[in-house]
């Protein structure tokens, strides 16, 4: 094979992989979830299937497959069937700018390096935001359509939730990108390489710790997690906006929660957490990208942690924590951040 | 040729969704629509080496102020425009008012027609400046933004700011405060 051939296919397998990752994030999180639930309440969890429960989400997948699907009569069939697909596709889609590995030739099997990720584009912090942005329409047309009373809340809540949290959270990301000077998620992760008096590594997590709880929190209320699971709060909405759904169609909203997570959760190593390098030694062999994973794995254990720690707000206090701390305290940041940057450039 | 064939396909998108939000009796299909016409319009900005706009378009219009109107329209529980109630009487269906509203329409097409005209005299003066990259790029737009068209930039944030503190008021008077 020649070069070019060669570097094709290797693009297309990078793409393969990364989706072939994401899927297998969600089965994977769904055992994680249920694993560390259980041990945290002191019980084992799945144990049945496998060793140790291990094949639960695939036992899991194929009860969906094979359930009945539902469609309530009264529901809007074009928007209800479109519903979970917007969620599922908004999610995929947004992982595509997220780099995940520095440029690597495969140990010489490539004359010119070749960058890990599916896309390298250069506003890629906004693109990533615009896609997750239009995964609420999923859940909001999910409510809607179903025509439930319960479910209409839960779209309702979802879509006034997204639109407070997400301001906090483009602000804090705005820092960030203050402080790299660019909105390519590769040039921002590259601006965190090496180490201050040689020990500390030059994380923006160290630069921007306010920015990075702000943005932590955020993002557990933009992918709908508890304590910010309101869309589909069990005690107070029977089901939330997936009410009415069964089968695939239902399947595909966890799902889609599941990969948002694993995106929100890589973006944060890119902007706070160095991204790919930490390890100089693995960096220098081209295997940056375990080191990336390990750190991705730890956030999304800390989601899952919070979740079966920390009991759900109520709906004003929601809305009160949103407007009145999270988005000035991400303000007065990106204030802050900005005078530190003239003063230290000047 | 696959950036014309690209060009036509996304253009084709936006005119068939913008005219089909108008002729849908379901406010619901009409947002939906309406998203659909903004995602082929930041798909033809990219187009035009503008990521940043494009992706501005998703966020502000597709993914902010549209889920409002969604929220108003779920909070309505309109699913059917009401169909054949033709109020007579209603001020905005006096023959005047539909007059006025026939010349603005006029005007505008006057207007566009007038700026496509022009835009043949714009593209060569882009292209002519030279590096697309410089152009197209975050910094440079935030440099004009914040220079040559500061006032601009200040007026609108006035005027949000004035929409922002009329709908406190309009809630606040609401409550009974």
């Amino acid at each position: 094979m020649d070069q070019a051939t060669l570097r094709f296919v290797i693009q297309l397998l990078i793409i393969g992989f990364t989706f072939f990752m994401l899927i297998n994030a969600s089965a994977l999180l769904v055992l994680a979830e249920r694993k560390i639930m259980g041990f945290m309440q002191q019980r084992y969890g799945p144990y049945l299937v496998g060793p140790h429960g291990l094949l639960q989400p695939l036992a899991d997948i194929v009860k969906l497959l094979f359930k009945e699907e539902l469609r309530p009569k009264a529901a809007d069939k074009w928007l209800f069937t479109l519903a979970p697909i917007i969620s599922v596709t908004a999610a995929f889609a947004a992982f595509a700018a997220v780099p995940w590995g520095a440029e690597t030739t495969f140990f010489g099997l490539l004359d010119t390096p070749v960058k890990l990720g599916v896309a390298d584009v250069n506003v890629a912090v906004l693109v990533v935001f615009a896609i997750t942005s239009m995964g609420v329409y999923g859940i909001v047309l999910a409510g809607w359509s179903s025509n439930n009373k319960y479910s209409l809340l839960g779209g309702l809540r979802s879509s006034a939730q997204m639109i407070s949290y997400e301001l906090a959270y483009a602000t804090a990301l705005a820092s960030v990108i203050m402080l790299a000077g660019s909105l390519s998620l590769r040039e921002v992760v590259d601006a965190q390489d090496g180490f201050w008096f040689r020990v500390i590594p030059r994380w923006y997590l160290f630069l921007q710790p306010i920015g990075f709880i702000i943005y932590a929190i955020a993002g557990v209320a933009e992918t709908n997690r508890a304590p910010f699971d309101f869309p589909e709060a069990e005690q107070e909405l029977v089901g939330g906006y997936n009410t009415e759904y069964s089968s695939v169609r239902f399947a595909l909203f966890p799902q889609a929660e599941y990969i948002n997570m694993t995106t929100m959760s890589a973006v944060a190593t890119d902007l706070y957490l160095g991204g790919w390098h930490g390890v100089p030694f693995l960096d220098r062999l081209g295997l940056g990208w375990m080191v990336f994973l390990v750190k991705v794995g730890v956030i999304l254990f800390t989601y899952i942690w919070v979740r079966w720690t920390v009991p759900r707000y109520r709906y004003d206090q929601l809305m009160q924590f949103g407007w009145k701390w999270l988005f000035p305290a991400a303000v007065v940041n990106l204030i802050a951040t900005a005078a530190l940057i003239l003063y230290f450039n000047a | 040729m696959p950036e014309t064939l690209l060009f036509y396909l996304f253009s084709g998108i936006a005119i068939v969704a913008s005219a089909l939000v108008i002729g849908q009796r379901n406010p619901m299909y009409s947002i939906m629509l309406l998203i659909t016409s903004f995602g082929a319009l930041s798909a033809l900005y990219i187009q035009l080496d503008a990521p940043f706009v494009a992706m501005a378009q998703i966020i502000v219009y597709a993914g902010a102020i549209m889920v409002l109107f969604l929220f108003v329209v779920m909070l309505l529980n309109a699913p059917q425009e009401d169909g054949a109630e033709w109020d007579r009487a209603h001020p905005l269906r006096r023959p005047g008012v539909s007059r006025l509203g026939a010349l603005l329409a006029g005007l505008l097409i006057v207007q566009l027609v007038w700026a496509l005209m022009r835009a043949t005299d714009a593209s060569t003066a882009v292209n002519a400046s030279g590096d697309v990259a410089a152009i197209s790029s975050v910094r440079s737009v935030g440099r004009v933004l914040f220079t040559n068209y500061v006032f601009a930039f200040e007026a609108t944030s006035i005027l949000i700011l004035v929409a922002m503190v009329g709908a406190v008021v309009l809630a606040a008077r609401e409550s009974g405060r």
